[in-house]
């Protein structure tokens, strides 16, 4: 379990981190979302054990990280932003090093560094040194680095930032294969990655917790919740609907693009507006290429709260 | 103290994945023995001993060992890489001293390396070995309360070209403290024993008295504290600065 209580950093007159509470369990992947700026690498670093807060603490499986920080951080695999290592180091002795820290002996050492460097396919660049490696390669020894001592908890601060979409998409494999026994926090500005991997969301802006909830709750919260959004064969048409839609009683606003013929109807709070606006569609004649309804968007939600 | 080996080795093999521990060697080697024969007149003293050696090395470290060291925490800090070190399970105190004692032996390698000049003193007449062997052990206590200055000096600045410049002008601070230059500044005004403090607080008084083959207890103490003292500065320095 991570457990932060009231963690606060201030740096002068600055709040950079204005408290922060809150508890992950196991089998939980929370997704610290924030503009950038926001506080989400200071507090992750707090909980890492890299700075120290001003005020307020925090706790990897009962660890209190600044009284009991070297069992705190053997329970933690860290990936810090950017995913500093050593240049100079070739993988093999990178990684070698870490499992000397993590005190990783005899066959369990074998076996727990045959693994990262298969999962994180490393296979082909252990001989090279890291910094000759590509983005997407470090971000991965990174991540070896994280896992390699097979923590219960595990901090990423942007895990994905820099991959391409397959290594992203393995990433996230990666992570959605570790889900089920460990608990995760993983930072980003990608609202994608939320959906992918994360079974519950905090946003934060300019150091404070503005939401917190699941993906799905998230969503409920955009105007585009329950909205039905659909594309015209005539763009012609596109006058015509929008009016007949626009007369609905549960609509609340239509939304057109001229450019892709689409049209976005927005309910009013709690309503269902998905069989009237088809059954004008149909009474109409108006001929669609799509019809479909939104969960709603999570990159408005963000740009709402935290704005 | 486990960790420390750990951080210890990787730190050594880091000197060498690299030209620097090549570089350093070989200009050590060349300017100590440059420093000898031309500066020192080896041969022309007509003695059997190593004293014009010995007694350029506090010039030679001036400049040397601030290169050495400008590297220790502020290419840690400019690269992130501190906070990957910093958040595995070792303890501030264990990765100072690994970093430190890497950069000692390293120094120390380089110092043994210097071994054909006693070999060729010991061809020439007979040194007092006891003597040269006493001035080796000051030489690299000296090397380590350089080191020790700019490992603090490194752990305050994230840019190695401010750390080797500090480090230069702090070890040069306690070089001259034994100098005239400095000592009779304080000697026409202030009393005996603040000059004796000044005096005592210089590398080269107690480096020379060792290396006259002298090893009192007062100055293997006196390069230990100073080591500890510079060490613990480092780690205070790093714990209000390293994310910065």
């Amino acid at each position: 379990m991570i457990k932060t209580d009231h963690l606060t950093k201030r740096y002068g007159a600055l709040t950079a981190v204005d408290d922060v509470s809150f508890q992950v369990s196991p089998g939980e992947v929370l997704g610290f979302l924030g503009p950038n700026g926001a506080g989400k690498t200071t507090t992750m670093r707090m909980i890492a054990g890299f700075i120290t807060p001003t005020s307020g603490s925090a706790s990897i499986c009962g660890h209190d990280i600044a009284t009991e920080p070297l069992a705190a951080k053997a329970a933690l695999g860290y990936l810090p932003e950017g995913a500093p290592s050593y240049g100079e180091m070739t993988v093999r002795q990178f990684l070698a090093f870490i499992a000397d820290l993590r005190a990783l002996e005899g066959a369990r050492r074998q076996e727990r560094l045959a693994h990262v460097i298969d999962h994180l396919h490393l296979k082909g660049v252990l001989d090279q040194t890291i910094e000759t490696l590509s983005k997407g390669f470090r971000r991965r020894v990174g991540l070896a680095q994280a896992i390699v001592h097979d923590p219960p908890v595990l901090i990423l601060d942007e895990p994905t930032d820099g991959l391409d979409p397959n290594q992203k998409h393995e990433v996230r494999a990666l992570i959605n294969a570790m889900a089920r026994d460990k608990i995760i926090v993983i930072s980003t500005h990608l609202l994608e990655e939320v959906d992918a991997v994360c079974t519950r969301a905090i946003i934060i802006s300019r150091g404070r917790i503005v939401a917190d909830d699941t993906p799905a709750g998230l969503a409920a919260r955009s105007r585009y919740h329950n909205a039905v959004s659909m594309q015209l064969e005539q763009p012609t048409q596109l006058a015509a609907i929008r009016a007949a839609i626009a007369a609905l009683p549960a609509v609340a606003q239509v939304e057109v693009s001229e450019r892709d013929a689409r049209l976005t109807a927005l309910p009013e709070a709690g309503a269902t507006i998905l069989p009237a606006v088809s059954e004008v569609a149909a009474r109409g004649g108006f001929k669609l290429k799509e019809l479909h309804l939104e969960s709603g968007r999570l990159d408005e939600v963000f740009r709402t709260i935290t704005a | 103290m486990r960790n420390v080996g750990i951080i210890l080795r990787r730190e050594l093999a880091s000197y060498f994945a690299t030209p620097l521990a090549y570089v350093f060697i070989l200009i050590f080697l060349v300017l100590a023995n440059a420093f000898t024969f031309y500066l020192g007149g080896f041969y022309e003293r007509g003695q059997a001993d190593l004293d014009p050696f010995f007694s350029f090395h506090p010039w030679l470290y001036l400049f040397l060992i601030p290169a050495l060291s400008m590297k220790l925490w502020a290419e840690e800090r400019k690269s992130g890489s501190i906070e990957l070190l910093m958040t595995q399970p070792v303890r501030l105190r264990e990765a100072v001293l690994g970093k430190f004692l890497a950069a000692w032996l390293f120094t120390a390698l380089a110092l043994a390396l210097t071994f054909p000049l006693w070999l060729t003193v010991n061809y020439l007449g007979r040194p007092d070995n006891g003597a040269i062997l006493a001035a080796y052990l000051g030489s690299l206590l000296l090397a380590g309360g350089f080191l020790a200055i700019g490992s603090c000096m490194s752990a305050l600045t994230r840019n190695q070209v401010v750390a080797f410049i500090l480090g230069v002008v702090a070890c040069f601070a306690f070089l001259l403290a034994g100098f005239p230059l400095v000592l009779d500044l304080f000697r026409s005004w202030a009393p005996q024993a603040f000059t004796d403090a000044i005096a005592s607080l210089s590398f080269l008084t107690h480096y020379e008295s060792i290396m006259k083959g002298v090893i009192d207890l007062r100055d293997l103490l006196y390069f230990a504290m100073l080591i500890a003292f510079f060490l613990l500065a480092t780690g205070i320095a790093l714990e209000l600065r390293k994310a910065d």
